[in-house]
């Protein structure tokens, strides 16, 4: 991303007027939901276990600092050697300096939405390291030039139709094929040589276990497990939030991980990594480097409200179930993390001067709280961040940003009429009378009825026709 | 909510800035209701909004002061009924959270805690018993988000439209959907809101209802301009006056 | 890079001991409630497994190398890569060759791997024939089953046929889960991790009596947080993906077909 602040209204417009677009993700959104439901259709066993998912994942946070000690212990007792990056920067700068180290000429990577922070991809092409994307969606994706439109299903965007068009254009003796099947062994041959030949393999962490050292990645496809088995040297990227406790802590996360976000009850691969290849073993990396990134993490933790951000196990289900996300897509966000997570994650990361409009992009529909199987409060943080854009000097980077002396005069000339009975009555009494004489062209109302009708003042209000009608007042 | 509250003989009546401008029949009808029921409902003509708008902006010092200007019209235990679940939730959920650290804290969560949402309250406090004397009518339910997600009012209302004889109630395929009004999001992201609203009126529409009820005016505004807008045969209704209209015959 | 760690770890401790948090109790009991009789489990997770077109064959205590061998050339499998240090693996072994013999032929099966400039004598298990560069003997005797083929030196050395054209792997498991339908992978030094991962086909050994009724109650009872290996698994399934346009196919990367072979005691 450059400096520019990215245009979230254009962007959603440019979206809403592509019907291929909003069909595909009306209909994958909707199977999404649908999928979902059913794996918690036994209402005790959802509220149960997403209360002991959410104390897992507080519990991790209100030992942090610890935790994150421990697990460098212990990773390190493993043989997996543990990085430090406050910034995106300096972890591009560590990943860099293990390639240069061993002469990496091709990386394969599985999922990782800390690199898609990072930019990891562009910063490794121009320092002339071939990195490719395996997750079949993010291969989709990295192929067509573009940004993941969705955490979970980075390729959800496109149609078979699309798909099989780009394969056509981009792998060498590609059938023209509109055919799920084809394309995804068409994109087996390719990677499979690529699996073979990487010098290093890329992956991101689902949790990662301070009691035990253990890196848990959680995949359908099986791309995550060659890039961390097959390729002499394994980095794992990880924001500083996804350590958890215990061992023990693992299953409640990965029971509700999979069914909140494709409605699966598992992953076909859980994968539990303790380390490099051991002397004895044939086959693993002999190397496996965690790379622990903060990039503002810490800043998000520090404010007691802000933390719950952290809880996240990026599942996704919040964008499935996000009526906004559903209508315009992931890329109208511009940014790593689209939909309602994006919304409040984003701003915090990047700061409330680019980020300030995404708190905005939503309706506090509360969809996705309703659904978040860690109890994320997501817009009672979106309502914290609507403040911070507008109050200088508060917990949030580039707090006030959003701050405009005419807006704040709106509202203090809103609240001096509510706060006054007198002056409330004076003020309905005007708008009832004369409000529907406002022509539509004025601002609000313009953006109000361009599909719908202008509202219709009653000409009498509630407080003369209950005084009227001898409704008493005390 | 299963176990029945012993039942009031007097409550208060928040109407709400939206229902006072533009909805003020539907109101009445609620305040109506609730006498029939043997109720004194008492509206304190001091009353105007719960803050919302400027609580949801970010300008919550001015929430503050509107919220403030609310609390001492509703002095003792009596129940305080909103026909709005939007209004509501900010009241029940949000005040607690408006007021925290302030002088006034104490009464504002004594406050939140007597509000309730009206169907939630005819249903669970009242146990209403309806007779339907009108027409046969299809009608579809929108549930507005806050109603459901913040009051937890879900089935008290179809369990209201329910219990009339002569209404056929066909629920939208995806009811629990927002319908793109959020306040102030339908002026900040105009095309979003619209293309939010048009997925609403098709789902309306594929039920065939003459009537589409709901139990929040933003929601109500939002739908039913869009309806009209677009021409379309069904129009919108705020549940309070459908259910009087239904009781009374017409 | 030290000073990332030191200021990170300052920083969150500072404004954590200044915000502290008191996180509700971790209550397991909603994942411990999760049992099934046991002769429901192995039913159970049959049917979630099969579901996402995981393939079960039954064998007895006994006979199961047979069987394998036999569902093998029946699908027309000709090579089948196995731990050979490990117990499952000596099994297989000894019980390839005693079933339905078929007289030797003259050429191997799987001289299409053999690489012509082996390296001399480096296959650990003489007794079985070893296609692989150091393997010492043609194949022969095999009959219309499989080639075995030792997993018996680094993956470095093994990546090409491991890629191309070894088409099976076997492994055991160290039980299955009835709640997901997960078999339990426990790759050790004898039984690399590649064995369930890039050949097209993945066989499992599951006793059918150690089957557990979540992910939990086999972590604890197998007390593995007293010591974890490089790599532990699950596997509920064969690779699959439905990153285009949500449409579920199989075999995207790691295996196409996953085959459970379910021991009776």
């Amino acid at each position: 991303m450059d400096g520019n602040a990215p245009d979230f209204a254009a962007a959603s417009r440019a979206a809403l007027a592509d019907p291929q677009l909003r069909g595909n993700f009306r209909r994958a959104m909707d199977g999404l939901m649908s999928k979902r439901a059913a794996q918690f259709a036994d209402a005790g066993e959802w509220h149960a276990v997403r209360a002991l998912a959410a104390s897992v994942r507080l519990r991790a946070l209100s030992k942090l600092p610890e935790l994150l000690e421990k697990l460098e212990e212990n990773c390190t007792r493993n043989g997996i050697t543990v990085h430090w990056a406050a910034t995106t920067e300096e972890a591009n700068g560590i990943a860099l300096d293990i390639l240069h180290r061993v002469d990496a000429r091709l990386v394969v990577k599985g999922k990782s939405m800390v690199t898609e922070e990072m930019h990891l991809n562009a910063v490794l092409e121009k320092n002339g390291i071939e990195v490719l994307e395996s997750d079949l969606g993010e291969y989709i994706v990295q192929l067509d030039g573009t940004m993941p439109s969705h955490i979970i299903m980075p390729a959800i965007h496109l149609n078979t139709k699309q798909i099989a068009h780009l394969f056509k254009r981009k792998i060498k003796d590609a059938e023209s094929r509109e055919d799920a099947a084809y394309l995804t062994d068409l994109a087996r041959r390719v990677l499979r040589a690529k699996f073979q030949a990487a010098d290093v393999g890329m992956s991101g962490v689902n949790a990662a276990v301070a009691e035990t050292g253990t890196l848990c990645l959680i995949e359908n496809e099986g791309n995550g497990r060659m890039c961390t088995t097959v390729p002499p040297v394994h980095i794992a990227f990880m924001g500083l939030e996804k350590v958890v406790e215990k061992l023990e802590d693992v299953p409640p996360v990965i029971s509700l991980l999979p069914r909140s976000a494709t409605g699966q009850p598992i992953t076909t691969y859980v994968n539990m990594i303790s380390g490099p290849r051991k002397d004895g073993e044939k086959d693993g990396p002999r190397e496996v480097h965690l790379i622990i990134l903060d990039n503002g993490r810490s800043s998000i933790y520090a404010d007691p409200e802000l933390r719950d951000t952290l809880r996240c196990i990026r599942c996704g289900a919040c964008m499935n179930h996000c009526p906004v996300y559903t209508k315009v897509g992931g890329h109208a966000y511009e940014a790593p993390y689209p939909g309602p997570i994006g919304k409040i994650l984003v701003p915090q990361i990047e700061g409330l001067d680019k980020r300030g409009a995404m708190p905005h992009a939503c309706t506090m529909c509360n969809a996705c709280v309703e659904i978040c199987p860690v109890k994320i409060p997501i817009v009672e943080i979106m309502g914290r961040l609507r403040v911070e854009a507008v109050k200088p000097g508060g917990a949030v980077k580039d707090g006030g940003a959003k701050a405009s002396r005419a807006e704040a005069m709106v509202w203090s000339g809103w609240a001096a009429m509510n706060a006054s009975p007198t002056a409330y009555r004076v003020a309905t009494l005007a708008m009832s009378k004369l409000g529907n004489a406002a022509p539509s062209s004025l601002p609000m109302l313009k953006e109000w009825t361009n599909v719908r009708t202008k509202p219709r003042f009653a000409g009498r209000t509630l407080h003369d026709l209950a005084r009227a009608k001898g409704v008493p007042d005390v | 909510m299963d176990h029945q509250p012993p039942k009031p003989t007097r409550v208060y009546y928040f109407g709400t800035c939206l229902v006072d401008l533009f909805f003020p029949d539907a109101g009445m009808a609620g305040i109506e209701l609730l006498q029939s029921q043997g109720l004194t409902v008492v509206f304190p003509q001091g009353q105007s909004c719960c803050g919302q708008p400027a609580y949801n902006s970010g300008y919550r010092a001015d929430a503050l002061k509107v919220a403030r200007a609310q609390l001492d019209l509703f002095p003792g235990d009596d129940p305080i009924v909103v026909p709005s679940g939007s209004c509501a939730g900010m009241m029940k959920k949000h005040w607690p959270d408006l007021f925290r650290g302030e002088p006034d804290e104490a009464k504002a969560v004594q406050v939140a805690a007597r509000v309730w949402e009206l169907t939630q309250f005819l249903v669970h406090v009242l146990d209403v018993r309806l007779t339907d004397q009108g027409e046969p009518v299809r009608v579809t339910w929108h549930a507005s988000c806050h109603a459901q997600r913040e009051m937890g009012v879900v089935e008290e209302p179809k369990a209201l439209l329910r219990q009339l004889a002569n209404v056929e109630l066909v629920e939208l395929k995806r009811e629990k959907e927002c319908c793109g009004f959020g306040g102030t999001f339908a002026i900040r992201h105009p095309e979003i809101s619209a293309a939010m609203v048009g997925d609403k009126v098709a789902d309306i529409e594929g039920t065939g209802a003459a009537r589409v009820v709901s139990g929040d005016c933003g929601c109500l505004l939002n739908i039913t301009g869009a309806l009209e807008a677009g021409a379309k045969a069904a129009r919108g209704q705020h549940i309070a006056q459908f259910l009087k209209e239904r009781i009374h015959g017409r | 890079m030290s000073d990332a760690r030191n200021s990170i770890l300052t920083k969150l401790r500072t404004t954590r001991d200044a915000h502290p948090l008191t996180p509700p109790a971790s209550d397991f009991a909603p994942i411990e409630a999760k049992v099934w009789p046991p002769e429901e489990r192995l039913p159970r997770i049959r049917r979630l497994m099969e579901a996402v077109h995981t393939e079960f064959i039954d064998a007895a205590e006994a006979d199961w190398p047979a069987v394998l061998r036999e569902f093998l050339a029946r699908e027309g499998v000709e090579s089948l890569l196995y731990a050979p240090e490990t117990e499952a693996g000596k099994r297989l072994v000894e019980g390839w060759g005693t079933v339905s013999p078929s007289p030797p032929r003259g050429e191997g099966r799987g001289e299409g791997e053999a690489s012509h400039d082996s390296p001399e004598g480096s296959a650990m298990y003489p007794p079985h024939p070893n296609p692989l560069p150091g393997g010492e003997r043609e194949f022969e005797g095999m009959g219309e089953g499989p080639t075995l083929i030792p997993y018996d030196r680094p993956l470095e050395d093994l990546k090409p046929q491991l890629f191309e054209s070894i088409e099976a792997g076997f492994t055991t498991t160290r039980g299955a889960i009835a709640e997901t339908g997960s078999l339990i992978l426990w790759p050790t030094a004898e039984e690399p991790r590649t064995l369930s991962l890039v050949p097209h086909i993945h066989i499992a050994l599951l006793r059918a009596d150690a089957l557990y009724d979540t992910f939990l109650q086999a972590m604890r009872e197998q007390r593995w947080a007293d010591g974890m290996p490089t790599n532990a698994l699950l596997v509920s399934g064969p690779s699959k993906t439905a990153d285009i346009e949500q449409t579920l196919a199989y075999g995207v990367h790691g295996p196409k077909r996953l085959v459970v072979l379910v021991v009776h005691p």
